[in-house]
């Protein structure tokens, strides 16, 4: 055997051990658990999805006629930040995850998990937050809950929403839909929420004029749902790699990305280059990965580009069939990588 | 971004490519070592490989600090990590390098209070800050990241403050290198030699290699220009029958290194006789602890450390991947067993060892990428 062809083989032998469900084997619950990638995956397909009978996983469920529903908690430090607050992201995370679905988002309930001592103050000011998130993305705050810790058992505040939206009729979304010659589309420049968090936390000592994108994605997936977007997903924890990543496996493709064509901002960019940290790993809050028919890019992007917060909008890469379930990178410099799942956490509690 | 994107530069990338095509000899076999993990992580990262003629091979060296830790200085720190009323500090790699009884990491999550720290003045200032606890540094790297602890406990020192401590794994370059080169089944035509460790020491240091070994070393930085700039350095002396040292990093690494830094250097450490390597095993003067001038801040007589020695787990073969002897893939636990999310070997925890820069990055086969 010549040595391309014995590591050959022996990529061959780690891909099918990769691709096997995997099983949750740890002994506690580390930090890893919670940062999007490798190890929540694990303990979702390997723990959640099987006792709860869940097949495919996806942003949020279609039960019964046409009715979309999700749910998210959001434990992010510090409350507040440039560009929203933990707040204003209970509500767009919820409805994005409802809009990525295809779904026009309706109504929210609401759970709230004081710690003792709270500055009321501080909760006025998220209370009044959701109001506001939830009045420009059109969803009623319909019902809720309130319970409260003692000090030291929550860090001020954490908020869970649930979300409710009705399928919009023109959406076919499902990973499985996506097939090779697709495109991938980013709807903005991409890891500004991640970066602002980790620099509002100020124990970096840097400083930069990034703020969080949090923003409702309906009015987007509204400009460009049609028979050719085969998929859409919002690049929230773990970024538009893990994105990438986790529609590659499901619907058993390659996806090459060209590196040169992500959009990033400058200051972003000089922050991830600092920290060591890929942008492409990093949180958004209101940027989503579509994939879409090759012949539909053009009208779809010009679709997006009418949109706030989408001018930015762009293709970044291609469907392909081999080397299946893999996301490949070609890079600015002219070589190719692999971009895989995050592994660690480089960055926790952003949401 | 400016004075990176240069270096990134896919263009210019292609020139220097077709002048590497002018300098090999078609029928040679070349193999050029990077002594540096950060240089691995560039080559794999920006894919630099794809430029390279098939003849022209990289071999990636030992110069990774968090894969040379061996598994009993992490349970050392584990240790005192679990000490009542200490806050151990380390870079975030660290926190995942497995002792012989789980990460830093995991004794985090049991409860040990295990922060990841971007600078030792990071937790210097977690000290100032809590000054009824005891906190650790928990200092690894060459010679690029010493001066930055050295200056922090003359800072220490200097300032009084009594409850921080450092743990000192500092190693230093050229012993390695000079094991790597006594060894019988090495075959290498030139070394890629070490950028961030030269803004310190200097391109001198390196000149036994062409002196007593008669290989070509070219320092060089780590953007993917620079290192195809190397390379290319390298096969030119080897054609034009040239062995020296060049400095290809100039914009960063004076020849004769940083007087500053070795000073303070040289005023907070002292040499270890000796220190085991990761896979390597104990190199004689390789290492660093703190001088006895600053013996009150050493965290190895500060706490009691079990201090034992464990041997790597057998199924492992960091020594091998770290001498270049193997490529990670060639590991019999590599991918399988030993994976960046599960690492038995250190090589597959740090962005800079070769294992996890090639489980990462380098994992497919470049010819079957289909339309």
């Amino acid at each position: 055997m010549t040595v391309s062809s014995r590591e050959e083989r022996i990529l061959g032998i780690i891909e099918t051990a990769r691709s096997k469900r995997p099983r949750f084997k740890d002994e506690r619950i580390t930090m890893v658990h919670g940062a999007g990638g490798k190890a929540t995956q694990t303990l979702i397909e390997g723990l959640l999805a099987p006792a709860f009978g869940l097949e495919e996983l996806a942003d949020a469920a279609i039960v019964g006629d046409g009715i979309a529903l999700t749910t998210d908690s959001f434990v992010v430090k510090p409350l507040r930040f440039p560009g929203g607050s933990i707040g204003e992201l209970a509500v767009n995370g919820t409805v994005n995850d409802l809009a990525v679905a295809g779904a026009r988002p309706l109504a929210l309930s609401l759970a709230l998990i004081l710690e003792e001592g709270l500055d009321s103050a501080v909760l006025r000011a998220e209370v009044e937050a959701m109001a506001e998130a939830a009045a420009a993305a059109g969803v009623r705050i319909a019902s809720g809950d309130t319970k409260v810790v003692e000090r030291g058992h929550a860090d001020g505040m954490y908020v869970c929403t649930t979300g409710v939206g009705l399928r919009d009729p023109r959406a076919e979304l499902s990973p499985g839909a996506v097939r090779p010659g697709d495109r991938v589309i980013v709807s903005g420049s991409i890891g500004e929420h991640g970066t602002a968090i980790m620099l509002a936390r100020g124990d970096l000592g840097l400083d930069a004029d990034i703020e969080s994108d949090t923003r409702s994605l309906w009015p987007a997936v509204d400009a460009m749902l049609g028979p050719d977007v085969r998929c859409i997903r919002d690049a929230t924890r773990g970024g538009v790699a893990s994105v990438l990543n986790e529609i590659a496996r499901a619907a058993g493709v390659a996806i090459v990305v060209r590196e040169g064509d992500v959009p990033v901002d400058p200051a972003v960019a000089g922050a991830a280059e600092l920290l060591g940290i890929d942008p492409m790993y990093v949180a958004n809050e209101g940027k989503m990965v579509a994939f879409v028919a090759a012949d539909a890019v053009d009208e779809t992007l010009a679709a997006l580009h009418a949109v706030d917060g989408c001018e930015r909008a762009a293709e970044i890469g291609e469907v392909k069939t081999e080397p299946t379930g893999m996301v490949l990178v070609e890079t600015a410099f002219g070589g190719r990588r692999v971009m895989d799942q995050l592994v660690g956490d480089p960055l926790p509690r952003i949401c | 971004m400016k004075f990176v994107d240069e270096f990134r530069d896919g263009t210019l990338g292609q020139k220097v490519a077709a002048q590497i095509l002018g300098v090999v000899e078609p029928g040679r076999h070349y193999k050029v070592m990077e002594v540096c993990g950060g240089h691995t992580h560039s080559i794999y990262r920006y894919g630099v490989d794809d430029l390279l003629p098939e003849n022209v091979e990289l071999v990636h060296g030992p110069g990774c600090p968090v894969c040379v830790i061996p598994m009993g200085r992490v349970d050392d720190g584990i240790a005192i990590a679990r000490e009542p009323g200490v806050i151990f500090t380390c870079f975030g790699d660290m926190l995942r390098v497995p002792g012989s009884n789980g990460t830093l990491l995991d004794a985090k999550a049991q409860g040990a209070d295990v922060r990841m720290v971007y600078s030792p003045l990071d937790a210097l200032r977690i000290a100032k800050a809590e000054p009824d606890r005891q906190v650790v540094f928990f200092a690894i790297g060459f010679e690029t990241t010493a001066p930055s602890t050295a200056l922090t406990l003359m800072r220490a020192r200097a300032e009084g403050v009594e409850n921080f401590s450092c743990m000192c794994n500092h190693v230093t370059i050229v012993p390695p290198l000079r094991a790597l080169l006594e060894s019988p089944d090495l075959r290498l035509d030139g070394f890629i030699g070490p950028g961030h460790v030269s803004t310190v020491v200097g391109a001198r240091p390196f000149e036994f290699i062409p002196a007593d070994y008669g290989r070509p070393v070219v320092i060089a930085g780590f953007e993917p220009l620079d290192i195809l700039h190397a390379i290319h350095m390298i096969l030119a002396q080897l054609a034009e029958g040239r062995c020296e040292v060049e400095n290809q990093y100039t914009r960063v690494v004076p020849y004769d290194g940083n007087t500053r830094a070795l000073a303070a250097m040289a005023e907070v450490f002292a040499l270890r006789p000796h220190f085991e390597w990761r896979g390597l095993g104990f190199i004689s003067q390789s290492a660093l602890r703190l001088s006895d001038a600053y013996a009150a801040l050493d965290a190895e007589r500060r706490f009691s450390v079990p201090g034992v020695r464990v041997a790597d787990p057998k199924a492992c073969q960091c020594g091998e991947v770290l001498k270049g002897v193997i490529k990670p893939w060639e590991c019999k636990v590599f991918g399988t067993a030993c994976t960046p999310e599960h690492a038995i070997g250190t090589c597959m925890v740090s962005p800079e060892g070769a294992c996890a820069a090639y489980y990462n990055y380098g994992r497919f086969a470049r010819d079957r990428v289909v339309a």
